[in-house]
């Protein structure tokens, strides 16, 4: 009994480091520490054009970190979010422009795509029991060469469709309160942060996730059907990617099929930077959010200082692994 | 004589621990002496401060007679203070003598390894254990007892004058444990002071001279191994005395048959287990490591597929060919290995009473409903006296018998009527496995059917209305529970080998 009883102490205090709450701290606190560095550096910075320039390029890479977020709790990688975006892209290109349909129908072929292509992974990694790093990564390459056969290599151009470059550009925060000008890219990134978030929190889907991160054989020996609820969340990632397909495709108001490659990599690394861990079973999607407001920062950041593209990439990459150390000197800490 | 060790009023404080106090305890040279207290009375913290991994807030510690300040596990290890702990940690794709010497291989020129003369002074400890290993064997290979013979090798490699083995024989089957032991005998008569922790009385009166007892973080006494009641000993770790009432065996013969297996076969492991179990029946399962007992409750509850065999549940055919399909017909299973199998470690008390129904939580657009789930959880708490601070608490800070409760919670909300459990008390100390076995009493006497799979033969005698014993695969027999069956009619059950299998079955 005085175990239990001297045990609650110590334990309450793990479970505030434990749960993330602290790692999402510091990366919240790193956020707020670049923004008034860069302002302090550069008075362009903080410029509300070039906020809504940084908000505006979180929106796709932040779409693309949440569906990664839902796999990597699962315990599981999804190399496959770049490319999977750009094939939903495409997908949309071909049904609004090649075959000439409503906006609707465009928008749901892509999220639809995106759904079944993550059912593949989902099937792949549940079912045939391939590593979700090989099943993602051949995924990857297949969506890429696929992207590139229907499209014929070529970008498809959203100019018969008016309208579409409004979903990701238009701002209908700004319709109403003018001086908020907020791109609605932005505003669908946090709806769909939003739904990820319930979900995680409140839905038997999200429970498992987390479940299945933390000990699948558990969970699967207390008779629960773990390759649906496992296939279920690469589906619901894929359908994110859809999303971040059709924003994307937005911006640009055309699909280019060549893109893609590299995005999932800026989304884990949003993903690791806002806290979640990669062995699955912890993570949340603010931490996520954060994350990849911190990617933004940086790459805005530094091309006001008029830093060359190649040391921006050197940057981001010390980030992510000062990122993660931190992370280990907390747990060594705790 | 002097002591090997001699630690005089140890003391040791953590944030809000006051984990020991004023801990004695001596080692002579040759002496097998065994350190006895139930989880949390301090085993482990005094073995950490003897071994370097924490110093001591207060006491004295003599090794050869010297007074000596130990500033980390490398000081120890100088002593010659060797420690083997409980979870084996060898590098199971590297050879034998490899293991053993790891950072310390014999070197060539250019930083070259030199193989030869490695695995020499492996065969050199080997010879001085009387143990016949290859040294270029690859430890994965292994038994768990072989790896075990390792982690002793390397020890002695340090040139180790004290031992301190936690709990070696958790693992371990009969004939493994009667290995292990004659290696103990022999270090012993080279003079090699060995500290066993252990949970196993009988182990006890094999092996030790004399017993220290430690409960909550305090020094209870040290008493002679041969000359001392064991139930003298369970009361000095406990504070209390605890009693062994025999088995109670209901009169089960109008009772519904809740689980009938027919014939079920796979491969080698399983031939043809045929059993049955009565509804408020406590049907034991006995045998050796490697029987095939968890390997028979595995394919009954689907978690391991089977070539044959008929599971009738309720009297009624079931097609069982995975987890989920098991739990739908009321069946559920408690590993032995809780943290793997069983919980979500890292998750709540809450979450893991409602693992396996979840749906019932669950709007229908999945949305879970948090308020009847804290209830739940919180009515199984009071209900199995389960002792966390609340519902909200992560698993893996409760102790072993708790989380054991937890899982046992999540069976129970699911309806199971049929319930396996793997070695219901591993881990759990003995405090808590008596109000194990009066819950297991309970969940029968309500009307739910409950196999109980052990390797403890007490406590399968202390448990079971009928006993069912296995060898290699096969139910040899089974048995009425009771006063009427011996130790050794089980293991004769136990031991009773197939003709044909002997010559070239018999798993090394």
């Amino acid at each position: 009994m005085t175990v239990v009883n001297s045990s609650s102490t110590p334990s309450l205090f793990a479970r505030l480091i434990d749960t993330g709450a602290h790692q999402k701290l510091l990366a919240f606190a790193s956020l707020i520490m670049l923004l008034i560095g860069f302002s302090i550096a550069s008075p362009n910075f903080m410029q509300t054009s070039n906020m809504i320039a940084i908000l505006q390029a979180t929106s796709v890479n932040g779409v693309l970190a949440v569906a990664a977020t839902l796999v990597i709790i699962t315990g599981g990688i999804d190399l496959s979010v770049g490319t999977l975006m750009t094939f939903c892209a495409v997908i949309a290109g071909v049904v609004l422009t090649n075959l000439g349909m409503p906006l609707p129908i465009g928008v749901l072929a892509a999220i639809g795509a995106g759904a079944f292509c993550g059912l593949c992974s989902g099937t792949f990694v549940a079912k045939m029991k391939i590593p979700p790093f090989i099943a993602t990564l051949g995924m990857m390459l297949i969506l890429k060469g696929l992207s590139l056969v229907i499209s014929d290599t070529r970008p498809i151009y959203f100019n018969d469709t008016p309208g579409f470059d409004q979903i990701s550009r238009g701002s209908l925060i700004g319709d109403i309160f003018p001086a908020l000008p907020i791109p609605n890219g932005v505003l669908i990134l946090f709806i769909v942060a939003l739904a990820a978030a319930y979900i995680l929190g409140r839905t038997v889907l999200g429970r498992y996730t987390f479940a299945l991160g933390s000990n699948e054989e558990a969970v699967r020996l207390s008779g629960v059907n773990t390759d649906f609820w496992k296939m279920s969340v690469y589906s619901l990632a894929g359908a994110i990617c859809g999303i971040a397909g059709i924003l994307i495709a937005s911006r640009l108001n055309s699909a280019q099929p060549a893109l893609g490659l590299g995005y999932e990599l800026e989304a884990i690394a949003a993903v690791v930077i806002g806290g979640t861990s990669l062995s699955g079973g912890r993570g949340t999607v603010l931490g996520t959010l954060i994350g990849a407001l911190i990617m933004a920062v940086l790459t805005n950041g530094l091309r006001v200082l008029s830093v060359a593209q190649e040391w921006q990439t050197v940057v981001t990459g010390a980030i992510i692994i000062l990122a993660v150390y931190a992370d280990m000197v907390r747990k060594k800490k705790a | 004589m002097t002591n090997l060790v001699l630690m005089k009023g140890i003391e040791k404080r953590f944030p809000g621990v006051h984990a020991l106090k004023n801990v004695s305890f001596e080692l002579n040279s040759g002496e097998v002496h065994a350190l006895m207290g139930e989880n949390g009375a301090g085993k482990s913290t005094l073995m950490k401060v003897l071994s370097g991994i924490y110093p001591k807030d207060g006491g004295e510690l003599f090794v050869n007679g010297q007074e000596v300040e130990l500033d980390g596990p490398r000081a120890s290890q100088d002593l010659g203070i060797g420690i083997i702990h409980q979870e084996l940690s060898l590098m199971n794709d590297l050879t034998v003598a490899q293991n053993i010497f790891i950072g310390r291989e014999p070197r060539l020129r250019f930083g070259r390894l030199d193989e030869a003369a490695l695995n020499a002074r492996a065969v050199e400890i080997f010879r001085s254990m009387n143990l016949g290993l290859d040294p270029k064997t690859i430890v994965g290979e292994l038994t768990i007892a072989k790896q075990q013979m390792v982690e002793i090798a390397k020890a002695l490699s340090y040139e180790s004058r004290v031992l301190i083995m936690d709990e070696p024989t958790a693992a371990l089957n009969d004939a493994e444990i009667a290995e292990l032991f004659t290696i103990i005998r022999r270090l012993k008569a080279d003079g090699v002071g060995i500290i066993y922790i252990s949970h196993k009385m009988d182990e006890l009166k094999q092996i030790a001279d004399r017993v220290t007892v430690m409960r909550d973080g305090a020094y209870i006494g040290t008493v002679e191994a041969a000359d001392t009641p064991v139930s003298k000993i369970i009361s000095m770790m406990v504070g209390r005395e605890v009693t062994n009432d025999p088995v109670v065996i209901p009169d089960l013969s109008g009772a519904e048959t809740m689980l009938e297996v027919t014939g079920l076969s796979r491969g080698r492991e399983i031939q043809d287990v045929s059993f049955s179990v009565k509804k408020g029946e406590i049907l034991g399962f006995a045998g050796l490591m490697g029987a095939g007992r968890t390997e028979v409750a595995r394919a009954i509850f689907g978690a391991d597929p089977r070539d044959s065999g008929e599971i009738r549940v309720h009297g009624k055919s079931c097609s069982i060919s995975k987890p989920a399909d098991a739990v739908k017909a009321g069946i559920g299973y408690l590993s032995e290995d809780r943290k793997h199998f069983g919980l979500a470690t890292g998750m709540d008390v809450r979450t893991n009473v409602a693992l396996a129904s979840l749906d019932r939580f669950s709007s229908r657009f999945g949305v879970l409903r948090e308020t009847d789930m804290r209830k739940t959880a919180q009515d199984y708490i009071g209900k199995l006296e389960i002792r966390t601070p609340s519902d909200r608490q992560e698993v893996r800070l409760l102790s072993g018998g708790n989380q054991q409760k937890v899982v046992i919670a999540k069976w129970l909300y699911r309806d199971c009527d049929i319930l396996i459990f793997d070695e219901p008390t591993r881990g759990i100390d003995v405090g808590a496995k008596s109000e194990i076995y009066k819950l297991l009493k309970n969940l029968a006497s309500e009307g739910r059917a409950i196999i109980v799979i052990s390797s403890e033969l007490p406590e399968v005698m202390r448990l079971s209305h009928r006993i069912a014993v296995m060898c290699e695969g096969r139910l040899t027999g089974i048995l009425p529970g009771g006063e009427e069956t011996t130790q050794e009619d089980i293991m004769h059950l136990a031991t009773l080998r197939a003709p044909s299998m002997q010559p070239e079955g018999y798993p090394q």
